[in-house]
């Protein structure tokens, strides 16, 4: 047998090293994509994830440097931790793309997604979806004497869970923006 | 900083002159005729006008690999483009370097479904490294510099950059290759501490390979002859895929020839076996890896690879090196002599008196008997009556043709072997030959082709006739989609269905028909002396080598399967050899 000084399987110098590199366990990851403002750029993002049968969850973008034309790009997706590599990878290797990061693996970060609600209904049931509107601080932005539109701003969860309190409520209509997020490092990212 | 002010379409001509361009392959159309006027007015670049736009694609693409520079085609917007298609991913997977230049209609027209309008951007978005649309004329030089920037850079692949033709008629300032920045630099220099650890295990292994693929040939000449370097001082076996063909010597003494699918037996048992496994600028593709969880079992892997993405792509690698070739490659040297250039010399020696037990297989050998040529010795005659000429380049077609030259030619050289591997484009030979006969006007081109793949592009005839560039179209002609046939010998039952090449046209009056010179070879007696004669022909010449109708090309692994269960040569029952299940792989 061989002599060799290596653990096989294991990857020098890696932080994917750290996770075992044939688990088959879903992961979700959020990624910030930082790419120049040019056209095509979006759909050369998204032609990379349906070309390659790569999920996203969500994804947003708008330019954040408009002297730069930058714009960043939020993806939320899932697969293996060999699937997400391969995808940085290849976001990396778009001509476009500044950066990759992946805030799920790079340092805590904070991820909000902005949600409108149109909540419809009179009597007992408005009162309720208001009084639960004030304990998930969702403002009011808009109403009717039939309904309320609320604003959430949150976790991806918390405007899962005041979705699910509201349907029963008169919930007819949700608008979400798709998670961005900046890591809480003092540095850009 | 005042810039000359000029039309785009000169701009166009300025700026391939000023990226050194020689030749451009193409095709006019509405949507690029102010860019043919300027061509016209000018003498510094050469257009050669093909018969079709995949062929002027394939010909830069031949251009590119046997030179290192990066091909270029000018076509028109609409069918033009969308012609351009097959070789602009034939380029992508391959990675050869190509500018293409497509014409559009009017900016204010774009969106109308205006006449021979397509969305060329959106449709080569897939199957480019980058493209551009250019909207105004002001970017458009600094645009085409861009082009030729990503093209070469990195990993290489084709750009395109759309034109439209008010863009070509309006007045601009000239953006000058030098005034022009990109922030497009991929990382060339591997980390040091993983190229040591590499150096530790090159000290001890003792059954190391060497696996190295185009990416040395894209890296340039210096990567081929560092990699000559370490294989001599190290000794240890190197093997290459087909695109890595010529980077190391095919007489050079540790070579193990080809490995693969269709590669050889020692290649491929010595990928099975070996404790250390170095890959040189290839990416595991699956006609080398076979079955991925058998795939070199015990060995641990390096991989020296300037794509991110090709590393853990496929086959996961302890030692990740992410850099040029020779970039890579000098520091690995520089290393490993400074601490005294060690290997396991006695345990190294063991591993090659087994792998001269392989070797005694004798996996490439045939019979000749009869009066029907078998494909493998024409291109042994080919290779004997050839091998000395000192700038010979082959191309080849898609098919059995293509393995076997793979196997049977040798190449002491790189940039002297132009293929299809990733895309597998059958047509792709013939347009490729005119490309690299183009830039190299004194060299020996010969096409190793099967009569089906030629017929694919065979109108350009036309442009080797009018540019009278003498290249060798070798027909191995089995009257059969071969390859196609032997899979279906292979994995369904002999049925063979559609791969038969019916109504063949008399190759040699096609020849004629275009002016050209056409030779028959029906008779092993008759292989010398026909091959001399299209050697001895100053012009272009179509052979139509006729041979043997059912020949099988072996070694072959079948798809799914590990390296070391390998069908070989004569003798094998082809009706069982592949077992259920492996017709679902390609
Ligand atoms: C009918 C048929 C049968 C085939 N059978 C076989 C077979 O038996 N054996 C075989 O080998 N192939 C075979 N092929 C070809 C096969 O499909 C692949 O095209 C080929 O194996 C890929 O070669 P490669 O790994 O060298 O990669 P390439 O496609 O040449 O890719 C080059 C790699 O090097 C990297 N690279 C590029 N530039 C640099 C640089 N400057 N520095 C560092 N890295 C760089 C790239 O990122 C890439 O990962 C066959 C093809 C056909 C059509
Ligand atoms: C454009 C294209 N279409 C189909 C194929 C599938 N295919 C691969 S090899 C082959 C047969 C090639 O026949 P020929 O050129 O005569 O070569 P041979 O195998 O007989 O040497 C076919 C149809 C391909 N590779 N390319």
């Amino acid at each position: 047998m061989s002599q060799l000084d290596i653990k096989k399987g294991t990857s020098k110098h890696s932080a994917y090293d750290l996770r075992d590199p044939h688990s088959t366990t879903i992961e979700r990851h959020t990624l910030a994509v930082v790419v120049d403002n040019e056209a095509g750029v979006l759909a050369r993002v998204i032609g990379l994830f349906s070309g390659r049968g790569y999920n996203i969850e969500s994804l947003t973008v708008a330019e954040i440097d408009h002297t730069g034309h930058r714009s960043r790009i939020t993806v939320v997706t899932t697969g293996t931790a060999a699937v997400i590599e391969q995808i940085k990878a290849q976001l990396g290797r778009i001509v476009p793309v500044h950066e990759v990061h992946d805030l799920t693996t790079e340092g805590p970060s904070v991820e909000r997604e902005l949600a409108l609600f149109k909540v419809t209904g009179t009597g007992d049931a408005r009162v309720e979806a208001l009084r639960l509107a004030d304990i998930f601080r969702a403002n009011v932005v808009d109403s009717t004497l039939q309904s309320f539109t609320f604003e959430v701003t949150g976790t991806s969860e918390k405007i899962d869970a005041f979705a699910e309190l509201m349907w029963p409520l008169g919930l007819t209509e949700i608008a979400r923006t798709g998670v961005v997020a900046l890591s809480r490092s003092e540095r850009a990212s | 900083m005042t810039q000359e002010q000029m039309t785009g379409a000169k701009m166009v001509v300025e700026a391939l002159k000023d990226q050194g361009v020689e030749v451009v392959f193409g095709y006019p159309g509405g949507a690029v005729l102010p860019i043919y006027d300027e061509i016209f007015q000018q003498n510094h670049i050469r257009h050669v006008l093909v018969r079709h736009e995949q062929g002027a694609v394939h010909a830069a693409e031949g251009y590119a690999r046997s030179t290192g520079k990066p091909g270029v085609c000018l076509v028109t917007s609409g069918p033009g483009a969308t012609n351009a298609v097959t070789g602009l991913t034939d380029a992508l997977m391959d990675s050869i370097p190509i500018v293409v230049l497509t014409g559009q209609v009017p900016t204010f027209m774009i969106g109308n479904d205006a006449f021979q309008e397509a969305d060329t951007v959106g449709i080569t978005r897939p199957c480019t490294k980058h493209n551009w649309l250019v909207r105004e004329t002001d970017k458009l030089s600094e645009t085409i510099h861009q082009a030729f920037h990503v093209a070469v850079t990195g990993r290489p692949g084709p750009v395109l950059v759309d034109i439209p033709k008010d863009v070509q008629f309006a007045d601009g300032g000239y953006t000058r290759p030098e005034d022009v920045k990109s922030h497009y630099a991929p990382q060339t220099k591997g980390d040091m501490a993983v190229i040591e650890a590499l150096v530790d295990v090159i000290e001890t292994a003792e059954r190391p390979v060497i696996y190295s693929g185009g990416g040395v040939i894209n890296s340039g000449d210096k990567a081929s002859s560092l990699l000559r370097q370490l294989v001599d001082m190290t000794g240890f076996p190197i093997t290459s895929t087909l695109m890595g063909l010529g980077a190391y010597p095919a007489n050079g003494k540790s070579w193990l020839g080809m490995l693969g699918m269709h590669g050889l037996y020692e290649a491929n048992l010595a990928m099975h076996d070996c404790d250390l496994m170095i890959n040189v600028g290839a990416r595991f593709d699956d006609r080398i890896t076979g079955r991925v969880q058998d795939f070199s079992p015990r060995s641990i892997k390096a991989h020296i690879d300037i794509d991110p993405s090709s590393i853990n792509k496929v086959i996961r690698v302890e030692l990740p090196i992410i850099g040029d070739v020779a970039v890579v490659l000098e520091d690995l040297l520089t290393v490993w002599k400074a601490r005294g250039a060690k290997t396991n010399a006695p345990a190294v020696r063991d591993w090659w008196a087994q792998i001269e037990e392989w070797r005694k297989v004798d996996c490439l050998k045939y019979t000749q008997k009869g009066k029907v040529i078998k494909p493998q010795h024409a291109l042994v005659r080919l290779e004997e009556l050839t091998k000395d000429h000192p700038k010979r380049y082959i191309c080849t077609e898609v098919g059995q043709h293509q393995m076997w030259a793979a196997q049977y030619l040798n190449f002491n050289e790189p940039n002297r072997w132009m293929t299809s591997g990733g895309l597998g484009t059958m047509g792709y030979g013939f347009p490729s030959s005119i490309g690299v006969q183009m830039a190299h006007p004194d060299g020996l081109v010969i096409n190793v082709a099967g009569e089906a793949s030629w017929l694919m592009n065979m109108q350009e005839m036309g442009t080797a006739v009018q540019f009278n560039l003498p290249v060798k179209q070798f027909i191995l002609n089995n009257e059969r989609l071969g390859m196609v046939r032997q899979w279906q010998e292979l994995l369904h039952g002999e049925r063979y269905s559609q791969s038969w090449s019916e109504a063949l046209p008399d190759f040699v009056k096609l020849a004629e028909a275009f002016g050209a010179k056409g030779i028959r070879i029906e008779s092993p007696d008759d292989l010398d002396e026909g091959i001399k004669e299209m050697l001895a022909h100053d012009g272009p010449v179509i052979v139509d080598c006729l041979v043997e109708k059912h020949e099988n090309c072996f070694p072959m692994i079948p798809s799914g399967e590990p390296h070391n269960s390998m069908i070989l040569g004569e003798n094998v029952d082809t009706s069982t050899a592949i077992k259920e299940g492996g017709g679902v792989l390609v």
